[in-house]
């Protein structure tokens, strides 16, 4: 398994660890729930050096992203990020990632761990233009910053400007302790925060610079059990769980990061002959309403007939029940929000909640 | 920290034998490890358990794990406390978070079981 620059620091750290998408990360350090907490209620630091990164420079970078990207590329200006994803000819979904546009010449795509070497050879086998692909992932380390208390505490550390004046969705390169960072406002926890790339040489500098003041913030070292559940929360899909190459972004709720009009992508034919046919599968929020926790792959019924598949389930620390989004078929849920989870054989009540659940 | 007095599965369970009473739950060890607990589900009483085959399950907030009968018998009360409050597993393995009392069959099952020193041995090995 690969382990990221910060390895023996989780070590140090006590982390639980666990394999996710080919590599050795911390699960948890304390306990998944007061780590949940903590980011909710003041700051939470997360390693996620795992992510992969690739650069995309030279003439023509700007009209490549393009023709990949479902999300129009198009409007991005300097300094800001993107979420899209890029879809096959068939319109599933390969990833989900962010753009950064640093100029029109110049991009960071920013991709799902498991996804690196795949994403890597479709984007290579679809370059036909003279911008540089390099996959940067193995010197490059990400260290998040989230939770309410986020911009007090770096702003310390950051001399040279105001973080709060970093908007949504934007960012600066600068320096953070003395240490040249990507600082971008953006975050997989619903709440305000920043993800920090920097070399991979210094990401035990920065998270030992960091540590402290989340510690004294009353934060706490947040490990992947914790940012699932928070993901959950806000509502937001994880790709390999939520959807995969056979899915469309339709069937996921992700359709408005699908922009069709005036531009080209791949899987642009058949995501539109896809909401033309009309969309037979869609994404639901729902909410247990017993003590029983739904889970990836349990069957979702209603009025006796099963409509469809849990893709993620678990306990919300923050509403103290148990959540998840399925996939289920798209004409049956109109009336009725009422639907039950098979577990274990046994039917448990559920309702359709609106998505994010926070 | 492992009490002398139980005796235990490899799969984390104690028994506590009373008479031809024995109570079941799940070690200190097995609660650290699974951690925060946030659902129990068991069986009613009146349910024959068969030794070494599942009777329950417990959730944590990342994933189920199933639970083992240490004992062949009659279920003869349930911790109802455990629905509402799960959480007391984690608080307290041993007393407050037992699962059943079973009404045993066959006294010489437990001799089957660990006892504290080899429970203490295996969860080493488990760990190294």
């Amino acid at each position: 398994m690969k382990r990221t620059p910060l390895y023996q620091v989780h070590k140090t750290c006590n982390a639980k660890f666990t394999e996710f998408g080919g590599w050795e990360m911390p699960l948890q350090y304390t306990s998944i729930v007061k780590e949940h907490l903590a980011v909710r209620a003041t700051v939470g630091l997360f390693d996620l050096s795992h992510m992969g990164e690739f650069e995309v420079r030279g003439p023509g970078a700007n009209a490549f992203v393009q023709k990949l990207s479902t999300n129009d590329v198009g409007r991005l200006t300097d300094g800001r990020v993107l979420y899209t994803l890029f879809c096959n000819e068939a319109g599933g979904i390969i990833d989900d990632l962010l753009i950064y546009r640093y100029t029109d010449n110049r991009y960071m795509l920013v991709v799902n761990a498991a996804n690196i070497e795949k994403d890597l050879a479709w984007i290579r086998s679809h370059n036909d233009t003279d911008a540089k692909i390099k996959d940067v992932s193995e010197d490059t380390a990400l260290i998040a910053l989230q939770g309410p208390k986020a911009i007090d505490i770096l702003n310390p550390f950051v001399p040279e400007l105001d973080v709060s004046e970093i908007s949504f969705f934007r960012f600066v390169v600068g320096e953070v302790a003395g240490i040249r960072t990507v600082i971008s406002r953006t975050g997989y926890t619903g709440e305000i925060g920043f993800e920090l790339y920097v070399d991979a040489n210094n990401a035990e500098n920065l998270w030992e610079a960091l540590y402290p003041a989340v510690i004294e913030t009353e934060g706490q070292p947040v490990g992947l059990g914790a940012r699932d559940t928070l993901r959950l929360e806000a509502g937001l899909r994880l790709y390999g769980v939520d959807m995969n190459d056979d899915t469309n972004p339709y069937q996921v709720g992700l359709g408005k990061f699908v922009k069709s009009k005036n531009r080209q992508f791949i899987g642009k034919n058949a995501l539109l002959r896809e909401r033309k046919k009309g969309i037979t599968k869609q994404m639901i929020g729902f909410q247990m309403l017993d003590r029983a926790v739904a889970r990836t792959g349990y069957a979702v019924y209603q009025d006796g007939e099963q409509i469809g598949e849990v893709t993620s389930g678990a306990p919300s620390p923050t509403l103290k029940c148990n959540i998840g989004f399925a996939i289920v078929t798209s004409q049956t849920i109109s009336e009725n929000n009422r639907i039950d989870v098979e577990i274990r054989s046994r039917m448990h009540p559920a309702k359709i909640v609106t998505v994010p659940f926070i | 920290m492992i009490p002398q007095e139980l005796k235990y599965m490899e799969s984390h369970e104690w028994a506590k034998q009373e008479d031809d009473i024995v109570t079941i739950g799940i070690s200190d060890y097995a609660q650290s490890e699974i951690q925060d607990i946030v659902y129990v589900e068991l069986p009613e009483v009146g349910t024959e358990l068969t030794q070494k085959t599942e009777f329950g399950v417990i959730e944590s907030v990342k994933a189920a794990f199933d639970l083992y009968a240490p004992v062949s018998g009659e279920v003869i009360e349930v911790n109802e406390s455990l629905l509402d409050a799960p959480e007391q597993v984690n608080e307290s393995p041993y007393d407050d978070g037992w699962f059943l009392k079973i009404r045993i069959t066959d006294p010489s099952e437990l001799d089957a079981l660990l006892d504290a020193d080899s429970y203490q041995a295996h969860i080493e090995a488990e760990h190294a």
